[in-house]
């Protein structure tokens, strides 16, 4: 099953709203709520991290009986080096987004701790594509 | 349906109801239909939190408690009442007072439940201290929490404070207190003196213990009645001398908002209102908010004092247990002891709750495919709807009637509008379709196209 949601860059009030929808929807298939915990905490962080960097997003969420697949897609300043940015308390973001209480650095490493699968793309001056997958079962 | 997992202390009474639909509306977990013309809850997704009983215009809600005069099966009776029963009666009328009248109306030992507070305190203090625990611990006071985590937010469950509360501490008290006095286990009943609905599901039947020591629960209302009744009858019987009615100041305000998260250690935030909780858990099950070490979540606006069996406002009630503990302060706070600090080590082996349960009711099917295939359907059959959640198909919103359609409990014609369609395309006549409607609305209910009351016929 295929879900699509739009973020929009510097829209905080409803970072979060495409996790919630997901959550809730997993709920209803009956996944485990430990998988389900895990899927929503890293779409959340991968999410806000559109809202704070990029100028806008597409979410895809792909669900089937063995995995979760989310892809990320946004327009915005990319990432110049991807090792850096998956160093714990490394951040990009503004003083502005900083102080709203979000870019504390822990994007990236968060997403990936809770990911069985992360692949992050970047071109400079385009825009990032994070794809996340978790698998519903032990591989 | 399946069996219900739980002993529910809602119900509705059929011939009561006159199927209005204000409770379905205001369910927080969408657990209310209306089905030929009355309110039906559904056992599974109640979390007993009482707020179809608050909306409810003709009182059709009850609480299924046990009747007063059950007290007197037992030889020794005690009344384990909360500080916020104090709380109902006028400044007047004096703790001591009360204390001396639940004597005079049938009890043969008063307690009051806060009294075990500070053992309970202390017992938090030192399961924050392991700090592998999941955080935020959730507080396990308020029932319809615990059962609210179960059902909407399963991945939570271990945030659940794994102690008991204290009218369990104070339960099982006074039940040794009593048996080591010499006195058969028997002969023993020990009432709660209950302020909500959600404290009578969790006697009957407790999550995380395996049978309460409470015999039953009376109706804080009714005893309230009984008791003020009482006293304003006069004549009060002098032979009967009241215990001590001292508590410490955070004993007496535990229940209340803030009673508990002020009490604890680290960042504690308190949050009431079934509906605030929902918002809050929201956030952190999705680790939107973190760092937060201790949450104090109650069902009802400013705690226990909201109950849905206060008799009085809640605000009065607040206000009258902040100037007990201002009279408490002027007397120099000296606190007659209980003896329950006798049994601290018995009962703090006592506290500790078993494993806490997901009981995740949201889900279309069990199995996972299947329950794709249904959300599919679920998803065409929304888009068909007006979307609009008028609530005349007998279901809270569109999408819950789509649900309930793939879950084989409801039909697409139970849609007003879908019905028009039908209509219109001359695929049902007007027979079928006021057929559907009384299915959902009752029988003649609808009557040359007004809603009428069913006994108007
Ligand atoms: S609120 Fe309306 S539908 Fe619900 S029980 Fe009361 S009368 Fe019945
Ligand atoms: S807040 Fe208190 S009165 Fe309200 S449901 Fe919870 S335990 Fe009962």
């Amino acid at each position: 099953m295929d879900f699509i949601f739009n973020i929009e860059g510097g829209d905080f009030t409803n970072a979060g709203f495409a996790s919630s929808e997901v959550k809730k929807i997993l709920k209803k298939l009956n996944v485990d709520p430990k998988i389900t915990r895990r899927v929503v905490v890293a779409l959340y962080e991968a999410e806000v991290n559109v809202v704070a960097h990029a100028y806008r997003g597409v979410i895809h969420v792909d669900i089937d009986t063995d995995h979760i697949g989310i892809v990320l897609d946004d327009e915005g300043p990319g990432i110049s080096s991807i090792e850096q940015a998956m160093q714990e308390g490394f951040s990009t973001a503004s003083p502005k987004v900083r102080e709203m209480g979000f870019g504390a650095g822990m994007g990236l490493p968060n997403i990936s701790k809770n990911a069985d699968v992360l692949n992050i793309t970047s071109e400079v001056g385009k825009g990032t594509k994070v794809e996340i997958i978790t698998y519903l079962k032990p591989q | 349906m399946d069996a219900p997992f739980f002993f529910h202390a809602l119900k509705v009474n059929e011939e009561v109801c006159i199927g209005c639909s204000h409770c379905m509306n205001a369910c927080p977990t969408e657990a209310i239909r209306i089905w030929r013309g009355k309110a039906v809850i559904d056992e599974n997704q109640c979390i007993d939190c009482g707020e179809c009983h608050r909306v409810c215009p003709v009182n059709a809600i009850y609480v299924d408690q046990d009747e007063f005069d059950t007290i007197f099966n037992y030889k020794y009776r005690v009344a384990l009442f909360p500080s916020v029963f104090i709380g109902q009666f006028p400044d007047e009328i004096k703790a001591s007072q009360v204390y001396k009248t639940l004597l005079e109306i049938g009890f043969t030992h008063v307690y009051e439940v806060e009294r075990a507070v500070e053992i309970l305190n202390e017992s938090i203090l030192e399961y924050q201290e392991d700090t592998s625990r999941e955080h935020p611990i959730i507080s396990s006071f308020c029932p319809a929490i615990i059962r609210l985590v179960q059902v909407k937010f399963p991945s939570l469950v271990d945030n659940i404070l794994k102690l008991g509360t204290p009218s369990d501490i104070a339960a099982q008290f006074y039940k040794k207190k009593l048996i080591d006095k010499g006195i058969a286990k028997e002969d023993i009943g020990i009432f709660y003196i209950t302020p909500c609905a959600a404290k009578i599901a969790a006697i009957k039947s407790p999550v995380g213990e395996e049978k309460s020591v409470v015999s039953g629960a009376i109706n804080l209302n009714n005893l309230y009645n009984r008791v003020y009744r009482k006293i304003k009858e006069g004549n009060p019987d002098n032979t009967i001398e009241a215990e001590p009615t001292e508590l410490y100041d955070f004993e007496i305000l535990w229940t209340l908002t803030k009673g508990e998260s002020s009490r604890v250690n680290g960042r504690a935030l308190a949050i009431d209102g079934i509906h605030n909780a929902m918002e809050f858990l929201e956030k952190v099950e999705n680790e939107e908010v973190t760092g937060i070490d201790f949450l104090e979540c109650r069902a009802c606006h400013e705690g226990c004092a909201g109950g849905i069996l206060n008799p009085q406002n809640r605000f009065l009630i607040v206000e009258r247990m902040q100037d007990r503990v201002a009279r408490n302060r002027e007397k120099g706070g000296n606190i007659t002891p209980s003896g329950i600090n006798n049994y601290k080590e018995y009962l703090k082996r006592k506290l500790p709750l078993g494993e806490v349960v997901p009981r995740s009711m949201m889900m279309l099917d069990t199995n996972m495919a299947e329950a794709m295939k249904k959300m599919k359907l679920a998803q065409k059959i929304e888009t068909q709807l007006p979307g609009i959640d008028c609530g005349a198909c007998g279901a809270p919103t569109c999408r819950a009637l789509s649900e309930d359609i793939v879950k084989g409990n409801a039909s697409l014609s139970h849609c007003v509008f879908v019905q028009k369609v039908l209509m219109k395309n001359g695929e049902i006549n007007m027979d079928t379709a006021f057929a559907i409607i009384d299915k959902i609305w009752g029988e003649q209910r609808v009557v040359r196209g007004s809603l009428k009351k069913n006994n108007e016929i």
